[in-house]
């Protein structure tokens, strides 16, 4: 089948703006969006630029905006888009070339989280036990690919780049309801700061464009209540508020 | 710029906008308009008698439109908010919202039209 893909082009070294062109390529009715973008780098124009790794919705390298919604490229099957089809890089994002976009200060920001456990006592002398609740509270956070469709999907970010962003609060989430974790105090600081969770608006957009289909705004309303329940206590933050349920028996 | 297509979740925040930076410009044309009863009452009744006009009367509907959608868009999440687990649902709760004011529109329309039609 023949499709008919238009594609956001930027090579700040030639170009004043970006522009958009369209091209007709061949395609098979299983191609992925990833697959034509090859056809096109490969066959009919080999400057452009787009990332990608894995090919298989695991990697996180190529979220990009298709059709006017953030999506990854190589789990988007052609034949379900609207033709022409449109390609854009993320918003929000210095656009390096093409499709591809600077995520410098995206991993800043997951790394201002402190996205690991931290712990303050003795390691034990065998593993941190977890009973399977309190393994539940943050399976959804772990499936996080630091894609950033979620993030670039999120106006509170177009409107203001200093934000925290979806992605980087979701990481905090995967270790502030971890039952082992004792970081909530050192994480509360960025968390908690007026570019924190406060500018999250409620809008779903990220829940929409996650390629993993986590729970996005949920997540950042968890994190926002914990912070709540902290200040709310009258002496000092609940160092373990996220324990709740109990050690397991061993 | 394209337009990024939200779901809607992003639509209903732009409308919060809207009708929030609406209602309060209203607020301030309604502070100034009363405070013109300083100059005396002339002013005040001449400025007054202009809501009277039909075309004002229709614009009362937006009013109480806008309103009444950033007061039940607000309820709705202040609820998720509170209660976190009900983002599952935020769209049938958008479409609760939808329902309940269209229900108040409704009569609310007809009473405020209703001197018009006479
Ligand atoms: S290429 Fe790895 S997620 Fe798409």
């Amino acid at each position: 089948m023949e499709i008919r893909i238009k594609i956001q082009r930027f090579d700040p070294e030639r170009d004043e703006a970006p522009h958009w062109r369209q091209y007709q390529v061949g395609a098979q009715p299983m191609d992925r969006v990833l697959d034509v973008l090859h056809t096109v780098r490969w066959q009919h124009d080999g400057g452009l630029a787009f990332r990608r790794s894995c090919g298989h919705g695991i990697c996180g390298s190529d979220a990009m905006e298709i059709n006017g919604r953030n999506r990854l490229a190589c789990k988007e099957l052609v034949k379900s888009l609207r033709q022409p089809i449109t390609v854009a890089p993320m918003r929000g994002f210095r656009v390096v070339k093409d499709l591809m976009v600077d995520m410098t200060a995206f991993f800043e920001k997951y790394r201002a989280v402190r996205p690991y456990l931290m712990t303050d006592d003795a390691p034990p002398e065998k593993e941190r036990l977890q009973s399977p609740e309190q393994r539940e509270r943050y399976d959804d956070t772990t499936k996080c690919i630091l894609c950033g469709a979620c993030t670039t999907a999120c106006p509170s970010f177009w409107a203001n780049g200093k934000f925290l962003g979806p992605a980087a609060i979701v990481q905090a989430h995967r270790f502030l309801m971890d039952s082992r974790d004792q970081g909530a105090e050192q994480r509360a600081g960025v968390l908690n700061d007026a570019s924190g969770v406060w500018r999250c608006r409620t809008i779903f957009n990220c829940t929409d464009a996650c390629p993993r289909g986590i729970q996005v705004t949920k997540a950042i309303g968890d994190v926002k209540k914990l912070l709540v329940a902290r200040s709310a206590s009258p002496d000092g933050p609940p160092a373990r508020a996220q324990r709740a349920g109990g050690p397991p028996s061993a | 710029m394209s337009r990024y297509r939200g779901g809607i979740g992003q639509w209903s925040w732009i409308l919060h906008r809207v009708t929030g930076v609406g209602v309060l410009v209203f607020l301030c044309l309604h502070i100034l308009d009363t405070a013109l009863v300083v100059l005396g009452p002339d002013h005040y009744n001449a400025v007054i008698q202009l809501y009277r006009h039909p075309v004002f009367r229709v614009m009362e509907i937006g009013l109480f439109a806008s309103v009444l959608f950033h007061a039940l868009n607000g309820l709705r999440i202040t609820i998720l908010d509170v209660w976190v687990g009900l983002m599952r649902f935020h769209k049938p709760l958008f479409q609760l919202e939808m329902i309940l004011f269209a229900v108040a529109m409704v009569p609310v329309t007809w009473i405020m039209l209703r001197p018009l039609l006479r």
